[in-house]
Parts: C-alpha cells; sequence; structure tokens
C-alpha cells in the first residue's frame, strides 16, 4: 500500500530553483535512503517532507491526508545534532514524548505518572540505557544520544520515521553499532522511514530503495535555475552492481 | 610560558582577589590620616575605628525618637522594594521574552516597542511616576520595574530564538502545541538565562530604588545616605554603602547558587 505519494514537487527559495518535478512513492514499510552531493537539496527534500517548510507547488501526502502546513506528530524525526532536550533527563526525554501531546500542562501525574515511567524504562533497559536513566543528554555519548532520539521519536509512534544525517557525527565504530540498532529496531517494529545521508555504503546497507538527487539541466549562465530531480531510484535489496553506475 | 597561559592556583587567585579590595582600604587610610593630620575633627574621611564604631552603633542602638534600629528597617524596606520590582520585572519579562521569541506575529507587534522602549531613560520618567502613583511605594517599586523589564524581555526573546530550531521542530513531531512548546521547552530553557540576566540587571535595579528613595521615601537605604548627606555624616554613609554593596553581592551569589542548583542540566560542561 501507498503510504507516501509525492507529486510534481517544486522548491525555490526565491529565484533560486532547488527542487524540480520530484515524483516519488514510497510503501508502507519501506526504508527509502537519500543520498547526493552536498547542496543537491536532500535536506531540502526532508524539511518539505517534515513540513517544516511548504513545497512551492506539488504536494506531498501521507496516507492519503490533505497536505500538512506544519510538523505534527504523524512524523518522527531525528537530526544529527540537538535531537534531544537537553533539560530533561534520559528517562523524561522518552516520557516527554508521551506527555506532549497531551495538552493541559502536558505532565503526567499520578498514575499515569508512574505508569509512563515503567514503559520509558522498558524502553531504556531495550535500549541500553537502563543505567543513564536519570542523567542529562549531554553526559550522554553521541551514540548514546541518537538511540535515544531514535526511541524518543518512535515512542510517539510516527507513521513515518524521518532521520537527518543521524549519523553523521559519530566515529565509524559508534556508526556501525548503531546501524545494527536501527536494523533491530526495525525488524521488531516495522515502520516507513526516510534517511538523508551522504554515506553511499550506508544508504545501501540500511536502505530497501535508494534515491539519488542531481541537476539534470544546467544553465552555465545562470546555475540557480535548475533544481535537482530524483536521477536514480534504485532497489538497494538487489542493488550491489548498481554501485558501479552511481560510481560512474 | 605565555601570559594567556599561565592560571593561579587557589592560593594565588584569592590572593590576587584580595589584592585590590587590600589597596582601596589602604588608599583610605592614608588619605584620611593626612586629613586628620590637618584637622582631628575632620569629617569627610572619618578613621576607620571611627567607622567600625559608628557601623556597630547603626545596627545596634535603637533611633532615639522611634525606637526602632534604622538600619534594619531601612533595610527591610528596600529590600522589599527591591524584590518587587525585580520579581515583577523577571516574571513580565520572561512572559514577553517567551511571546516575542517564539511567536513571529508577537515579535512583530511588540519587538519595536519594547526594543523603544528600552531606550527611554527611566529615571527621566520618575516625576511622571511620582505624579500617576503618588509618592508611596508603588512609583518607587515601578521605576525598577519599568527600567529592568524591557532589558529582560529583549534578553529571554534572545534566548528563545536562539533555541535550535531543530528541538522546536522535534517538540512538535511529539505532538506539542504552541502552549506546551512554551511551558515544556522553551521556558526551562530559558530560565537559567532569566536568573543570569536578573544578576546582571541587580546593578540597575539599586541604581533606580536608590534614585526614588533618595527623592522621596521616609525610610531606606538610599534615603538615609541622602538624609544624613545635609549633616555630612560620612560616618553613617560609608557603612550604608558597604552594607549595600554587601547585599547586592549576596544576592549575586544568591541567585549564581540558586541557577546551579535549579539547572544542573545547564551547568554540565559538554
Amino acid at each position: 500500500m501507498t503510504l507516501v505519494r509525492i507529486e510534481n514537487l517544486f522548491h525555490r527559495y526565491g529565484a533560486r530553483s532547488v527542487l524540480e518535478r520530484v515524483n516519488l512513492e514510497v510503501e508502507e514499510g519501506a526504508f527509502v535512503a537519500i543520498v547526493g552531493a552536498s547542496g543537491c537539496g536532500k535536506s531540502t527534500f526532508l524539511r518539505l517532507l517534515l513540513a517544516q517548510e511548504t513545497p512551492s507547488e506539488g504536494t506531498i501526502a501521507i496516507d492519503a491526508s490533505p497536505p500538512a502546513r506544519e510538523p505534527g506528530p504523524e512524523r518522527g524525526v531525528v537530526f544529527q545534532r540537538y535531537s534531544v532536550f537537553p533539560h530533561l533527563s534520559v528517562r523524561a526525554n522518552l516520557i516527554a514524548a508521551e506527555e506532549f501531546s497531551t495538552g493541559g500542562l502536558a505532565r503526567f501525574f499520578g498514575k499515569r505518572s508512574r505508569e509512563a515511567r515503567a514503559r520509558a524504562d522498558r524502553v531504556l533497559e531495550r535500549i541500553g540505557l537502563a543505567a543513564l536513566a536519570d542523567a542529562w543528554p549531554a553526559q550522554l555519548s553521541g551514540g548514546q544520544q541518537q538511540r535515544l532520539a531514535i526511541a524518543q521519536a518512535l515512542a510517539a509512534r510516527p507513521r513515518v520515521l524521518l532521520l537527518d544525517e543521524p549519523f553523521g557525527a559519530l566515529d565509524p565504530g559508534t556508526r556501525l553499532q548503531m546501524h545494527a540498532f536501527l536494523q533491530e529496531i526495525r525488524a521488531e517494529q516495522p515502520m516507513t522511514v526516510f534517511m538523508v545521508s551522504h554515506d553511499l555504503s550506508e544508504a545501501f546497507k540500511l536502505g530497501d530503495r535508494v534515491i539519488v538527487f542531481d541537476k539534470v539541466r544546467h544553465d552555465p549562465q545562470y546555475p540557480d535555475a535548475y533544481g535537482a530531480t530524483i536521477t536514480y531510484d534504485l532497489d538497494a535489496r538487489q542493488a550491489r552492481p548498481h554501485m558501479e553506475t552511481l560510481d560512474a | 610560558m605565555r601570559w594567556i597561559n599561565r592560571r593561579p592556583g587557589r592560593l594565588l587567585g584569592a590572593g590576587l582577589a584580595a589584592i585590590p579590595f587590600l589597596l582601596a582600604l589602604l588608599a583610605y587610610v592614608v588619605a584620611s590620616d593626612i586629613r586628620r593630620a590637618e584637622n582631628p575633627r575632620d569629617r569627610l574621611l572619618p578613621a576607620p575605628a571611627a567607622l567600625v564604631e559608628s557601623a556597630g552603633r547603626l545596627a545596634t542602638e535603637p533611633d532615639r525618637r522611634s525606637g526602632r534600629i534604622l538600619l534594619w528597617d531601612d533595610t527591610a524596606a528596600s529590600l522589599t522594594r527591591l524584590g518587587m520590582g525585580v520579581g515583577l520585572a523577571a516574571s513580565l519579562g520572561l512572559g514577553l521574552g517567551l511571546l516575542i521569541g517564539l511567536l513571529p506575529l508577537a515579535r512583530s507587534g511588540l519587538s519595536p516597542f519594547v526594543a523603544t522602549l528600552a531606550m527611554i531613560p527611566p529615571l527621566a520618567i520618575l516625576p511622571i511616576l511620582f505624579l500617576t502613583f503618588g509618592l508611596g511605594e508603588t512609583a518607587k517599586v515601578a521605576l525598577i520595574v519599568i527600567g529592568v523589564t524591557p532589558v529582560i524581555v529583549r534578553d529571554i526573546a534572545q534566548r528563545v530564538a536562539e533555541i535550535p530550531e531543530e528541538l522546536i521542530v522535534k517538540a512538535q513531531t511529539l505532538g506539542a502545541s504552541t502552549r506546551t512548546l512554551a511551558l515544556r521547552v522553551a521556558a526551562p530553557l530559558a530560565l537559567p538565562r532569566l536568573i543570569q540576566s536578573v544578576r546582571l540587571n541587580l546593578g540597575a535595579a539599586w541604581l533606580f530604588l536608590i534614585a526614588a528613595e533618595a527623592i522621596a521615601s521616609t525610610e531606606g537605604l538610599g534615603y538615609r545616605i541622602f538624609l544624613v548627606r545635609r549633616y555630612l555624616a560620612m560616618d553613617v554613609i560609608l557603612p550604608y554603602v558597604a552594607w549595600i554593596a554587601l547585599l547586592a553581592v549576596l544576592l549575586d551569589l544568591g541567585l549564581r547558587a540558586l541557577s546551579a542548583r535549579a539547572f544542573p542540566w545547564a551547568e554540565t560542561p559538554r
């Protein structure tokens, strides 16, 4: 079933064209990795998916609902940095994922608080942060912070999870651990994921589909005239041979 | 070793900190000695011993007319005004700062006004305050509020605007409404800055307090200083000034300790 449908998407900042003629349909449960050179618009594409910005033209629909005008709980996100709340303890960060949508004081008390705490502690146990439940995010390593951020995003039960170079700031060893972590989580809890990455091998390792953004039209007199579009849409589950295509 | 890389140890640090105080004290003692050598009854720079004795008298002996110890009455009156003024300014500053920092509509509507308000020298409107609120407590508290609030508002608004976009978006994807964002994300992140802002603005708050008390009051630290000035009573003025300085330093230390205690996450080195 098609979960995300993107039709004829254009995006411009003033006279500068960033994205053009982007069309994409994504099945529920797919893992889409988005790659491309720096400045090719892949981060802009993610911001549009997130509804942090509204496209100049075209639509992005999740579940055939009308296009969103602002970020909401159907979209979960993990950024490269600042992905958890620095003023909340590790446990409180997880509980916040449930509390924030409740309105009122957006805080649990009494029985609800105890139950949310128990749920948070089970998740922390699962992601290996149980011993750090009362620590501040600043006391965590980069990998631990990103694990918390992913768990926090998933605790709000989004329809799609958007990852903006989530492992870009991590050292190679930690990055491998995070790949394994993400694959395990996904095996337990099927979800639709978009991940922007500048690392091709990471994209092919994690993604079911790898889409490549690039400019197809160039105007040497006016480089900003044309934006990037999807130039390759590869099935990564059998795409190792395609690597040569990309390198070429 | 370069001078920029030389750091004092504990002992040397304390010693270096003490030097300017001791020098100031020494300068006073010498100046006082010189004047008193010419005129033993000099009132401008009394001997240190006389100052200490006078300070002791001020803190313990009741006033002959009212039977109350004036120093404590003055301190209570001044600290009440200061506390009310700064407390109100901090609450207003946090509220308006959050509004301006979070809501583009509020920023467009309020930011130029607050910026303009901040440009008006508060002392210039003190007469207006006395005329509208009378000579009572309200005018004095209002002067502190008017003088300090715009600075705090701008500081908090800037801090809120500096919150990484990522955190604001993240909160929205967790389903947070504007109110939830303000209550659970922006306000807690701005509170350490509020305390810092209050600390920095305490000096201005004292200035406005003393100015208001000097002009129209019947008690208060500023009132007393300006009252006894008529009798050239340096033996009262100097202990009062030292007492004000001590109070200000203690307030500052107290706020710093409060901040470290209440916001440990902001203290953790990153």
